[in-house]
């Protein structure tokens, strides 16, 4: 009789263990057919019954793609401009997300709306203002305008997700800290921050792909200082089928390098290291 | 001892590799006459005469500094980069080719000419693009490089629908394309007896595409009906006219109700996926289509992998003719250029005989210029050349031209085709009810444009064109 | 103790000013503008002509429909997957960095690689009805996406949504189980509650903010999103951020483009707020 919680617990371990793996297959499956896709020869995109596997392996259709005009230059953009946005958008977004989160006042949910209805509207109608509005004030096809444009893109998604974690954070263990003589300033530099460190985390996460991908605004708000989707996204859905598999093998590689770096951080270790 | 022959001979041969190449980099000199004055004496006198002699003298290059190109043309990467490394070769000046799509290409140029601050020198578009533009005050009048142009040869009517319905010419022609049908040639097996492939008419297309799925079970016919599928202009530039004789006067004609008709009767013989094909090109490829239309440059890749594999005709006749659109490229400044000289050079140069013959050999879009055909293209480029030769010249053949003069309204213009199609065909409503109600979006959108008809419709004369 | 927000009044303020300055520069004026646009006519004068020919349009029925089923199915699967995600990474399994960081790969995804290799795996010549027929089950490719197969467009439609935008509310969820201490779980499990009850009585209610604000901002960009439905439907079927796109960039209508922008807007607006409301936490509700 004693053994059988043991056994249970065990076959949902293994269970689990299952689960979590199949999960990831089906994540990882549609990824793989895309890189099979950009390392094969370009004819094999149009064979059927399909190829699991690389037909001829070659780096011919992903180097053709780096090697075509600009490719590197709009990497070098797309990263300054998306490291510049996390950068502002937290700092601008996060204080809002606590603000939110923490007090009761009036309006908070009219701004609550206010900051989610900024992105309600489809990016695509302004276009013409503001590139109007870029134009005039000089910061046209600069990557610099273009990082603070994708901070006002940003910025409700960071507000919303910091406060939604500042939130989850109960107020109960800052005010505990203050009676045990924190400054609210220490409280919640030293109780909710390191709380709250995987919200930001998963905040700066979001808006770094956000950037990274967005293509609207850095379409229309640059000419020759193009970032890679500008560049690429929007004439790869007219070349050929090669290149979109090659080309969106490529769009993908930067982002995970830097969800690699940025994953521990969504990890709270749970508070209390055990080291 | 020993060092200093060593550095002796090192340095003999700096010095002696220093003046190759300094006087390699000497600025190569140039014959050339000029007129210079003499002093001559003759007896008893000291005259000054004007004599020519010939002087060397050093070229300066002319250089037209950097130009900002911006296009919907040749988007696809391949396309950009034969013009960035092949076709812009031998340009005098840094030319930045940008593609661009069409809705940010439109939003751009607004934006600048509304500043009044451009970025952009020079465009490069279709007809139907600078259509909506010029009546935006978004491009310059360029009526004098017809003259600049005139050694080239460019067809009178080319230069006349340039004019966008005014009486300025606003862009210069710079490649021409049109449609054509590309055939794969496993499909000739179900061939009906007797119908000769280079002369289809509808009915021998419906009969044809029938006799696959009969045989087969497949829908082997494709159409170019998804987003970005150029399927409007089948209706604008080939089916409506060929059934009616007319593009926006018979629209709503018993003779038009049968195009449409014709177009239901083969939809059930047309691969149902065709709702997401936009290159044709693709699914000539993949074999999941047989027998193809669109436009030459996006069946150009499918014929250039595998010219052994396919065969390309002109498009079907109807009761009325063989009608066909041809497609004219063109060149354009806006009125916001930041390098003026350089974009009319880049004009001059890009309509160049050996340039044309470049442009089409590289990137499959014709030659708007007299120009000999060279014995080197490709047998795909040299099959579709042949099919737009026979196209154009043969007996029935009726040319319907590119919509004009319809502005802004020309997305509109577009949408009544396409959305006649999905009722008719897609959704299966009634064809003369379906007609009656488009015929009067149709006959607004024209009036609000203040459109005149277009050939094949007869000349209205400079009024809006009246749909019967 | 007087709460704090009493002797700071001005503290809230002061923080979201940054943010409200920002917003407003770089929207309010494109905003409203374009807003402006869907009650204006051609020659400048308020109409509501554009909302009408929006309402009339062959295409308005079928994609206002369309864009609420996709809703409709989206988001539940979505998030029951991402809670399921979520909580797998919080299982203390060995590897879980490992699955976090495979968990949030679409993420990085842009929507035209989805779209592609989602288009790639249903399309007649894709990969499903390659393993279908490599096991028997077809003769024959199936046309998955031909415009007759209305349900199997929208089921590829559904899987590849997703399979692309899971990672996002997931991630948004790990952040929000991060934060929960675990003291509050371990209370749980010495009162011996099983795992049905510690989710659904103690992690789901503590969820509540993350899960509110995920679907606030995964019902906005669901009403935006139709890269993916475009790549895989072509015009199989419509959506109404697609008819929007389509108004503006090929028919060149700004003004009938901008009146379905102010009904996504409406829209959205409409669900953020049953959402804020349906989800309240007891701070808000003492509000």
């Amino acid at each position: 009789m004693s053994r059988n919680p043991l056994l249970i617990q065990h076959l949902l371990r293994f269970l689990t263990y299952i689960a979590a793996i199949l999960v990831a297959l089906w994540v990882l499956m549609p990824i793989y057919l895309i890189a099979v896709a950009a390392f094969s020869e370009m004819l094999a995109v149009y064979k059927f019954p399909r190829p699991f596997v690389p037909v001829n392996f070659t780096l011919d259709t992903l180097l053709f793609f780096l090697k075509s005009g600009g490719v590197m230059k709009s990497v070098q953009s797309s990263v300054v401009v998306a490291l510049l946005t996390l950068l502002f958008s937290t700092l601008i977004g996060a204080p809002a997300g606590y603000a939110i989160a923490r007090f009761v006042f009036r309006g908070r949910d009219a701004f609550r709306l206010v900051v989610v209805s900024t992105r309600a509207f489809p990016i695509v109608i302004l276009s013409i203002p503001l590139a109007v509005m870029f134009i005039r004030w000089g910061m046209y096809d600069s990557i610099y305008s273009l990082a603070l444009m994708h901070t006002a893109l940003a910025l409700p998604f960071t507000i919303l997700i910091t406060s939604s974690v500042f939130a989850s954070v109960p107020r109960d263990l800052e005010e505990a800290a203050q009676t045990l003589g924190c400054s609210p300033l220490e409280a919640f530099i030293r109780i909710s921050l390191p709380l709250a460190l995987p919200g930001l985390a998963a905040a700066t996460l979001f808006t770094f792909v956000l950037s990274w991908n967005e293509v609207f605004a850095a379409v229309i708000l640059t000419v020759r200082n193009r970032t890679l989707p500008a560049l690429v996204l929007t004439v790869l859905s007219e070349s050929q089928l090669p290149y979109r598999f090659a080309g969106g093998f490529f769009m993908m590689v930067p982002s995970l390098i830097f969800m690699l770096f940025i994953r521990r951080y969504l990890f709270n270790l749970w508070g209390r290291v055990t080291k | 001892m020993n060092k200093n022959r060593k550095w002796f001979a090192t340095a003999t041969a700096f010095v002696l590799l220093l003046s190759v190449l300094l006087s390699a980099c000497q600025p190569q000199t140039v014959e050339v006459p000029k007129e210079v004055i003499v002093t001559q004496i003759v007896p008893g006198e000291v005259q000054e005469v004007i004599v020519t002699q010939v002087v060397e003298v050093v070229p300066t290059p002319i250089n037209y500094g950097n130009i900002t190109w911006l296009s919907t043309q040749l988007r696809p990467v391949q396309e950009a980069e034969k013009v960035r490394g092949v076709i812009l070769d031998d340009f005098p000046g840094k030319v930045e080719f940008i593609p661009e799509d069409e809705g940010p290409f439109h939003d751009r140029i607004t934006a600048e000419v509304r500043t009044g601050q451009g970025t952009i020198d020079i465009l490069g578009a279709l007809h139907g693009n600078f259509s909506i533009m010029a009546p935006e005050g978004q491009l310059q009048d360029l009526t004098y490089m017809k003259d600049r142009l005139a050694d080239r040869n460019i067809p009178d009517s080319f230069w006349n629908v340039a004019k966008l319905g005014t009486d300025k010419i606003y862009y210069v022609p710079w490649m021409q394309a049109t449609y054509v049908m590309a055939i794969n040639k496993k499909a000739l097996d179900y061939l009906p007896a007797g119908v000769n492939v280079e002369a289809l008419t509808y009915d021998d297309l419906l009969n044809w595409a029938k006799a696959i799925f009969e045989a087969t079970g497949d829908r082997k016919l494709g159409f170019p009906a998804g987003e970005a599928g150029l399927l409007h202009r089948w209706f604008q530039g080939f089916l409506v006219p060929s059934f009616s004789g007319g593009v926006v006067t018979t629209f709503g004609t018993p003779e038009a109700a049968e195009g449409w008709q014709w177009m239901k009767d083969v939809w059930q013989y047309v691969n149902p996926q065709s709702t997401t094909f936009n290159f044709m090109q693709e699914q000539l490829l993949s074999e999941e289509v047989w027998i193809a239309w669109d436009h030459v440059a996006r069946l150009k890749d499918a014929l250039e992998a595998s010219p052994d594999l396919f065969l390309v005709v002109p498009v079907p006749a109807g009761p009325k003719g063989r009608a066909f659109m041809p497609v004219i490229a063109g060149l354009a400044i806006p009125v916001t250029t930041t390098n003026q000289a350089g974009a009319e050079a880049l004009i001059e140069y890009l309509t160049q005989p050996k340039v044309q013959i470049t442009t089409l050999r590289e990137v499959g879009f014709f030659p708007v210029v007299e120009v000999e055909f060279p014995g080197f293209v490709s047998p795909g480029i040299r099959m579709e050349g042949e099919a737009v030769g026979k196209q154009a010249g043969s007996p029935d053949a009726l040319p319907a031209l590119l919509p004009q003069g319809l502005g802004a309204k020309g997305g509109d213009f577009n949408k009544v085709f396409r959305d006649t199609f999905t009722r008719i065909v897609l959704n299966n409503q009634d064809i003369n009810t379906v007609l009656a109600e488009q015929k009067v979006i149709l006959q607004s959108i024209m009036d609000e444009a203040k459109a005149p008809c277009w050939a094949p419709d007869p000349d209205s004369d400079g009024q809006p064109c009246q749909v019967k | 103790m007087p709460p704090i927000r009493r002797r700071q009044n001005w503290l809230p303020y002061l923080l979201l000013l940054p943010s409200i300055i920002f917003l407003f520069i770089f929207f309010a004026y494109p905003m409203v503008e374009s807003f402006l646009l869907a009650f204006r006519g051609n020659d400048g004068g308020f109409t509501l002509e554009n909302f009408n020919i929006m309402v009339k349009d062959v295409a308005f029925t079928p994609a206002f429909r369309t864009t609420l089923i996709l809703l409709v199915l989206i988001i539940p699967i979505q998030f029951v997957l991402a809670l399921t995600m979520a909580l797998l990474v919080q299982a203390k399994l060995k590897f879980s960095g490992l699955f976090l960081y495979i968990y949030s790969i679409p993420l990085g995804i842009s929507e035209l690689a989805a779209g592609i290799v989602w288009f790639a795996i249903f399309t007649e010549r894709g990969y499903l009805n390659t393993i279908l027929m490599g096991l028997g089950i077809l003769e024959k490719p199936f046309i998955f996406l031909g415009y007759e197969n209305t349900s199997w467009i929208l089921f590829a439609i559904v899987i590849a949504e997703v399979w692309r935008a899971t990672s996002i509310i997931m991630v948004i969820l790990v952040a929000g189980l991060q934060a929960i201490p675990h003291e509050f779980l371990e209370a749980a499990d010495i009162f011996g509650a099983n795992l049905w009850q510690k989710v659904w009585r103690v992690i789901l209610p503590l969820l509540k903010p993350s899960l509110q604000v995920a679907l606030i901002l995964r019902t906005i960009l669901a009403f935006q999103v139709f890269a993916v439905a475009i790549a895989i439907a072509g015009r199989g079927v419509t959506l109404l951020a697609a008819e929007a796109y389509r108004w503006y960039n090929s028919y060149r209508n700004p003004h009938v483009a901008a009146a379905y922008a102010v009904l996504i807007l409406v829209l959205s607006i409409t669900s953020t707020v049953l959402y804020l409301w349906g989800l309240r936490t007891p701070e808000e509700q003492s509000l």
